[in-house]
């Protein structure tokens, strides 16, 4: 331990502690902007400087560490002074366009330029001018709202290791982005959107898609369903200002209703369908000897980064579709013929923790009810706006229940929504189809948490099967590593490309960090608990579904609607 | 910044293998990413997106990281110098004469900035510091060729002679700015 003194308190920290974390044990703030803990650490926007006793020059708080008897002072008129110019500098670079802005009211530069002081920008610089990369339907770039934090950069090679995004050129011309400051449709990237998450200004964001679902809504000829995929209903609360970890099922759905959706359904069903299929996949091709591992297929930003940068465990692949695609398909045919509307009039929309989930329903093979499967996917934070948009008091709202029979879903389903929680509703479901046993607990607690790599065991008839859970890309890359070299024989893999799995979604509230991931995972274990079914095998809306509709797993129909393929998309792509 | 390819993004198989071999010889090593730019640079005189592929798969590391070093070292470059390379002094004394203006009407008449080459391959410019004839600035070079005591409104008539070449030979051709130095 060492101690030192900040504003005339005495702080004891571990050694090897920066100034910025001793004076937030202390209770003290130090405005930052280029930091981002456990992330990025790299010093180079000088927001946080503080005066240092005996240096000469202030120090910026967030690399220097904190040593013994060290004295600082974090708020006199000169550090007050220093940061004021120095954001007064990046600003002078900055469009100002707040009012305009998607992070107006939700922007680390403007909450600093408040927090501050900043009224007027002495400085007349040269300003960035940049065309704007929309190229995508997932993510939009925005260079000119870009200060060079280089969060994006750290979180793209570190936490995800897909290498889209880097500091490019010197100087002035200085730019965040893909080589040849190419367009993101033309690079290898999963579309994750965790830069998006990182970025504390509207340099990087989500394609919005409100106003599409708007006029869909207002169209009186149109069917207008929507599904919420696991994960929203742990998050939604807290873009609407409550805190982290809050479950808001029955205000999320009773808010969707009065948007005007004329079907508020349920992801999570279309989740306990997937592991009807995925779980009968994994049996057929243990018995079969088809490809193993099988590696699970519901995050389209795994799928996309795999079939660019590991087009070789395509075959590992399950073809089962993800749960949003799934439902889709079955929304403008079961649900459409049941109620005898014609899907040419149907509109369905998925509310996802995903920017990826934008260009799933893009593919062009992701039609196989004849239309579009699902016409639109926006991510919590676009439904958080439509709310607001609308004018709905979200905390005063009276809960309500999910319409049926697509809104029906089991404690398995929920558990999409937080890394592991695929591998373990297979787990409780593949162990009761094979024993015919029930399994006395549904617990899977090895699969669970932020461990980057976690791997279990479950003792089936004649064999024991070895599964792993990855999440996050560069954990993914870890794994299939190993299984390349030979070095583990997995049976089964569970992979998400976001940190914690959807919970930790590119389409999230911003801020996400790790504690926060770690209380919306509690919520989500919280959900399963509640439910009065926790195994996809028993709910029964699905059980109807086989009888009046599919037949049985692994059909025909079930191929032709629940089941897709995948192809290379190269690594090096065209720029 | 903007979306830049070109003509200049391709390898012949005799280059590619040159790259190749280059690849070979560094492979391993610590840190050989940036060796290896330096040999290629210095083979080919600059390094085509091809060969940063190149480099990208066999070091397995993203193309866009390759990209990022060649742009940040100012030794690297994209495009290869043209076949008439302009060099505009800015050293002090040029710099007081007026050699910004002489570099805006460069970038005005070639469409190109210090570092770039034109599309044609025709003409490329950098900026150096002082070329020893601070007497006669604002001063430029355009290969063997120097011109002194310039005004932004010669650029366009030294320019048409090289865009003239292959029309009529330039090196036959009248000349008032050139001064020996
Ligand atoms: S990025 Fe932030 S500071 Fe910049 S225009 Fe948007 S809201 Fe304003
Ligand atoms: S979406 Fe993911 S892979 Fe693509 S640039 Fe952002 S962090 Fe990198
Ligand atoms: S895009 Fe955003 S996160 Fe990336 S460097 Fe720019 S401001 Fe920072
Ligand atoms: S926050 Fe410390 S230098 Fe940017
Ligand atoms: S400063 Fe230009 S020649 Fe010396």
């Amino acid at each position: 331990m060492i101690s030192l003194n900040i504003n005339n308190q005495k702080v004891k920290v571990e050694e090897g502690a920066t100034i910025l974390e001793a004076a937030e044990k202390a209770g003290i703030k130090i405005p930052t902007l280029c930091y981002l803990k456990e992330i990025n650490k790299v010093g180079a926007c000088r927001m946080c400087v503080v005066e240092v006793e005996g240096a000469k020059t202030l120090q910026a708080a967030c690399v220097t560490p904190a040593a013994e008897g060290m004295v600082v002072k974090t708020n006199t008129p000169f550090v007050r002074k220093a940061r004021k110019k120095i954001l007064e500098l990046i600003l002078s670079d900055h469009p100002f366009e707040c009012l305009t802005c998607v992070r107006n009211g939700n922007c680390e530069l403007q909450t600093l330029a408040e927090n501050l002081g900043i009224r007027e920008v002495g400085y007349q610089g040269e300003k960035t001018e940049s065309y704007i990369d929309t190229s995508t339907p997932s993510i939009v770039r925005d260079p000119n709202k870009c200060i060079l934090c280089r969060r994006c950069v750290s979180v793209c090679n570190e936490i995800q290791n897909v290498g889209i995004l880097f500091p490019n050129e010197r100087g002035f011309n200085t730019f965040i982005g893909p080589a040849y400051g190419a367009l993101l449709a033309d690079e290898p990237c999963s579309l994750c959107g965790q830069c998006v998450l990182a970025c504390p200004t509207g340099a990087l964001h989500e394609h919005e898609d409100i106003d599409r679902v708007w006029k869909a809504i207002e169209d009186p000829n149109k069917h207008v369903v929507v599904q919420t995929a696991p994960a929203i209903r742990v998050t939604l609360g807290e873009a609407l200002g409550l805190p982290p970890g809050s479950i808001v099922v029955g205000q999320m759905v009773a808010a969707l209703r009065r948007l005007g959706f004329d079907k508020v359904f349920d992801t999570d069903f279309a989740a306990d369908l997937t592991i009807m299929e995925e779980g009968h996949e994994f049996l057929d091709r243990l018995k079969n000897g088809g490809k193993l591992p099988l590696i699970t297929s519901c995050s389209p930003g795994w799928i996309k980064f795999c079939e660019h940068h590991y087009p070789e465990f395509l075959e590992n692949l399950s073809t089962c579709k993800s749960p949003q695609q799934m439902f889709g398909a079955l929304a403008k045919t079961y649900y459409a013929h049941k109620n005898r509307i014609d899907p040419k009039n149907m509109f369905v929309v998925s509310i996802m923790p995903c920017t990826a989930k934008k260009f799933e329903c893009q593919r062009p093979e992701m039609v196989d009810s004849e239309y579009l499967d699902v016409d639109v996917s926006l991510t919590t934070r676009e439904l958080a706006k439509m709310i607001k948009q609308a004018g709905i008091n979200f905390d005063t709202l009276e809960s309500e229940e999910y319409d049926a029979p697509l809104g029906i879903s089991t404690g398995a389903g929920a558990i999409f929504g937080a890394t592991g929680g695929v591998m373990e509703a297979a787990l409780r479901t593949v162990y009761e189809v094979v024993t015919g046993e029930e399994l006395k607990s549904l617990d899977f607690i090895d699969v669970r948490g932020l461990k980057g790599v976690k791997e279990a065991q479950v003792e089936l008839p004649g064999i024991t099967v070895k599964v792993a859970v990855a999440h996050g890309l560069s954990n993914a890359r870890e794994v299939l590593e190993a299984v390349k070299r030979g070095e583990a024989d997995y049976h089964f893999i569970e992979i998400m490309a976001c940190p914690g799995g959807c919970i930790g979604g590119g389409g999230q509230p911003i801020p996400t960090n790790t504690e926060i991931r770690e209380r919306r995972i509690k919520a989500i274990y919280e959900v399963d608990k509640g439910m009065k079914l926790r195994k996809s095998h028993e709910n029964p809306a699905i059980k109807r579904l086989y009888q009046e509709f599919l037949g049985a797993p692994l059909q025909e129909k079930s191929h032709h609607l629940l089941h897709t393929c995948y192809a290379p998309r190269g690594k090096y792509t065209k720029s | 910044m903007s979306v830049k390819t070109s003509s200049f993004d391709k390898l012949n198989p005799e280059q590619l293998l040159k790259v190749r071999q280059i690849i070979k010889k560094h492979q391993g090593e610590d840190g050989a990413l940036i060796p290896i730019l330096r040999d290629i640079q210095e083979e080919l005189g600059y390094l085509p997106r091809d060969a940063q592929v190149e480099v990208a798969q066999k070091l397995n590391i993203p193309l866009s990281e390759v990209y990022s070093v060649i742009t940040f070292y100012a030794l690297f470059s994209l495009k290869p110098k043209g076949k008439y390379h302009i060099n505009v002094c800015k050293g002090t004394a040029c710099y007081v004469r007026g050699a910004e203006g002489i570099l805006e009407k460069l970038k005005d008449v070639l469409g190109i900035g210090p570092g770039d080459t034109t599309d044609d391959g025709l003409f490329s410019i950098d900026v150096i510091r002082c070329l020893g004839a601070c007497g006669l600035g604002p001063v430029i070079t355009i290969n063997d060729e120097t011109y002194a005591r310039l005004k932004p409104d010669n650029i366009p008539g030294i320019i048409a002679r090289y865009t003239d070449v292959g029309t009529k030979d330039y090196e036959e051709r009248p000349v008032q700015e050139k001064v020996n130095v």
